[in-house]
């Protein structure tokens, strides 16, 4: 099995090489060979369409419109983001639950934007995907032990103990008692559901988990217990993460870097300690403030921004920034034209934003950064 | 017992205060046995006051909002107790009574506004009914009483908007409309059941605004119900802290946050990550599951999931139900826990050295 796999993996890799990187990339993501799940400029539209027998399509959502990240091996990357910014369609488009419309996602070195869905399952070995809701997304005719069997079962893979005592062996990974092998899904709490459908994810050994607000569908008290498990699991295992959440307090506990999303676009991306305490695009600054704070003393002292509005509508986007609509620092120059995500001079290594008029605390010569992108190259 | 705070004896004078709830239970019969949602909850709140009733899913907070409006009436459940408002007893109230007090006096904002606006009928005309079942106006006054209230909670273009149907409103403004129909009557008393759980952060922040200064225009006694412990710090005055439907906690909101009485309401505190905490520090959840309420733990009904019952002597913890007792040196916060006070201020600053 794994021969085969390698094998697609070759030719898969020799046919991309020869194609060359487009120019025209506004992002510098660093393109070398170290991260395990890239995504360059990927693109993800429904398409709306009108009529009955002969149907157009008059218009396109575009939730997610050229979105670039990496994601290392063992490292955990935050996408955060008010709903409906696309994070969850990033999320499916990297394991190819959806289809993506433009841009590429290459796994472990590995084209796989347009894999079909037979070579598609090798990769997704690899690839696991852990779901937002616990209840809909364990088929409630299978027991335990079948649904975390089946996966196993569909790629071939027959371990040593056999698939009963793996399974056994998994669930107990993830905290069950392996004696529920035969229950069903019904029979459990929500926390438990959850850790079963991770217990589901992990029986493939995989290099890369897109969770998909895994945490968020639960109780407080089991939130803690569920994302520590997540944690002991990457350290132990070496997994990465491309965590998906709303939550900026959960992500910021789990992501070594995280990605602020809005609109279809990455707006900010940093490391954990630089996005949090030195934000620059208003935006994100927004988004920190709206949280609110158990200390009921010091809630009052920090600076509040107030977004007015929604979020507007994917089908049609605004001109040039797209956050300008909400944004009080907006001038002529945001309507006209997009903001590149770029790294700031004098900002933290890998710290990118797009905005014209970042914030930035540190004394920063602001007439570099247009140049940026060309200097950046 | 949590009866023994509330005045005695039960059921003659009507409290001086606002809204007063005494020894409330609400309890279900079902074919596994009889599940007691609420069991023994009493509080009080005034005008311009707001409280926050905190909890997991399943200690009885919603029920206990439901039963305020009235709403076990005509179901199997078996609601006792006494709910005082304003001078007047509800739970003993008949239906027709209590649907005169509904949407004028007690309103409520519900926590899914998709499925508590009707798909059918148009925004405007859902929040003008609410107008008319209560007042005597015509459907043009209604309509445009609708239309205030719309750009009241910062709609743009109501008199538009007021003729979209709910689909048609984006998550936050539906809950906006929400907000705009249950305080179409000016209520005395406003129950929000988390009213920002489906909402991201931002909208959530643009609605504790709105309530705070509608609670500050027209002076209503606000309960707000949800698990987040951030939404109960930023808005309300006092908290109430719901486990398998009794209370545990209770106290101002700077007491219950900064010096929480009881291992549970330590265990939320410490299961959440905080935006300014030590990412390496591992969160401390507390550990099982909520307990079932129709068979609840014997003695403290947070015994088997509580670190520190080997900390009170001869098992009390498995035995005694603990009484809520006055904590020393506040006024209002009281705590349900054998723990002695020595004993919390050990562990308490324990943990404080463990996060240090």
């Amino acid at each position: 099995m794994t021969a085969r796999a390698g094998a697609a993996d070759e030719t898969e890799k020799g046919m991309s090489t020869t194609k060359s990187i487009p120019a025209q990339q506004t992002e510098e993501q660093p393109t070398s060979g170290e991260n395990l799940l890239e995504v360059q400029d990927l693109q993800v539209h429904f398409p709306i369409r009108q009529g009955i027998v002969f149907q157009r399509q008059i218009g396109a959502v575009r939730a997610v419109d050229g979105v670039s990240f990496g994601v290392k091996p063992g490292e955990s990357l935050g996408l955060v983001g008010e709903s409906g910014c696309g994070k969850s369609t990033t999320g499916r488009a990297v394991t190819r639950l959806l289809e993506p419309t433009g841009g590429t996602v290459r796994f472990d070195g590995e084209d796989i934007t347009h894999k079909k869905v037979s070579s598609m399952r090798t990769a997704r070995q690899n690839l696991q995907m852990i779901f937002q809701d616990p209840y809909s997304s364990l088929n409630p005719r299978h027991t335990v032990g079948t649904i975390i069997e089946t996966p196993m079962k569909l790629n071939g893979i027959n371990p040593e103990q056999g698939h009963k005592k793996r399974a056994q062996e998994l669930l107990e990974i993830v905290g069950l008692n392996p004696e529920h092998y035969n229950r069903y899904p019904n029979e459990f709490s929500g926390g438990q559901r959850q850790r079963i459908g991770i217990a589901r994810a992990l029986a493939l050994k995989p290099k890369l988990i897109v969770a998909d607000e895994p945490v968020s569908a639960l109780d407080v008290s089991i939130q803690a217990q569920v994302v520590n498990l997540l944690q002991d699991l990457q350290r132990e295992f070496g997994l990465a993460f491309l965590f998906i959440a709303h939550d900026l307090a959960v992500v910021r506990h789990f992501s070594e870097r995280v990605a602020v999303m809005y609109l279809g676009k990455i707006v900010e991306i940093a490391d954990r300690e630089t996005l949090y305490s030195r934000p620059q695009h208003p935006y994100t600054h927004a988004l920190l403030s709206a949280v609110p704070e158990v200390d009921p003393d010091g809630a009052s002292n920090r600076e509040r921004i107030r977004l007015t509005g929604d979020v507007p509508s994917p089908i049609n986007p605004p001109s040039g920034c797209r956050f300008r609509t909400r944004c009080w620092k907006a001038q002529d120059i945001c309507a006209s034209e997009e903001p590149p995500l770029v790294q700031l001079l004098g900002s933290a290594a890998g710290h990118q934003a797009a905005c014209h008029f970042p914030e930035v605390k540190q004394v920063v010569a602001p007439e570099e950064t247009p140049s940026a992108p060309a200097s950046a190259k | 017992m949590a009866i023994e705070l509330s005045p005695q004896p039960v059921g003659v004078n009507p409290p001086s205060s606002f809204l007063e709830v005494r020894d409330l239970r609400v309890h279900f019969p079902t074919e596994d046995g009889l599940v007691k949602s609420v069991d023994g909850v009493s509080f009080s709140l005034e005008k311009g006051q707001t409280l926050g009733i905190v909890g997991e899913s399943g200690s009885g907070k919603s029920v206990t909002s439901l039963s305020l409006l009235g709403l076990h009436k005509g179901t199997r459940a078996k609601v006792s107790g006494e709910v005082w408002l304003d001078g007047e007893e509800l739970v003993g109230m008949s239906e027709a009574q209590m649907r005169a007090l509904r949407g004028q006096k007690v309103s409520m904002i519900f926590q899914d506004p998709l499925s508590a606006l009707h798909p059918f009928f148009s925004v405007g005309a859902q929040i003008a009914e609410a107008y008319r079942v209560h007042h005597k106006a015509s459907k043009k006054e209604a309509n445009e009483r609708a239309v205030e209230m719309l750009k009241r909670v910062g709609i743009p273009q109501p008199e538009r908007r007021a003729k979209d149907y709910p689909h048609q409103f984006s998550g936050g403004m539906r809950q906006r409309a929400m907000i705009a129909m249950s305080l179409v009557c000016d209520p005395e008393l406003l129950i929000a059941d988390e009213p920002t759980t489906a909402l991201d952060v931002t909208v959530q922040a643009q609605i504790l605004d709105l309530i705070r200064d509608l609670q500050e225009e027209f002076g209503s006694a606000v309960i707000i119900i949800t698990h987040d412990l951030g939404v109960v710090a930023e808005i309300s005055d006092d908290i109430l802290v719901m486990y398998g439907g009794r209370r545990i906690e209770y106290g101002s909101v700077h007491d219950v946050l900064k010096s929480p009485e009881h291992p549970y309401t330590w265990g939320l505190l410490q299961s959440m990550p905080h935006l300014g905490g030590d990412v390496n520090e591992r969160l401390n959840p507390i550990q099982g599951a909520p307990p079932s309420l129709i068979n609840l733990p014997s003695g403290c009904a947070f015994n088997p999931r509580c670190s520190f019952k080997d900390q009170v002597p001869d098992g009390r913890c498995t035995v005694d139900r603990p009484e809520l007792l006055p904590v020393l040196g506040s006024d209002k916060h009281i705590a349900a826990c054998h723990l002695t006070g020595d004993a919390k201020a050990g562990i308490r600053s324990a943990t404080a050295r463990g996060t240090k």
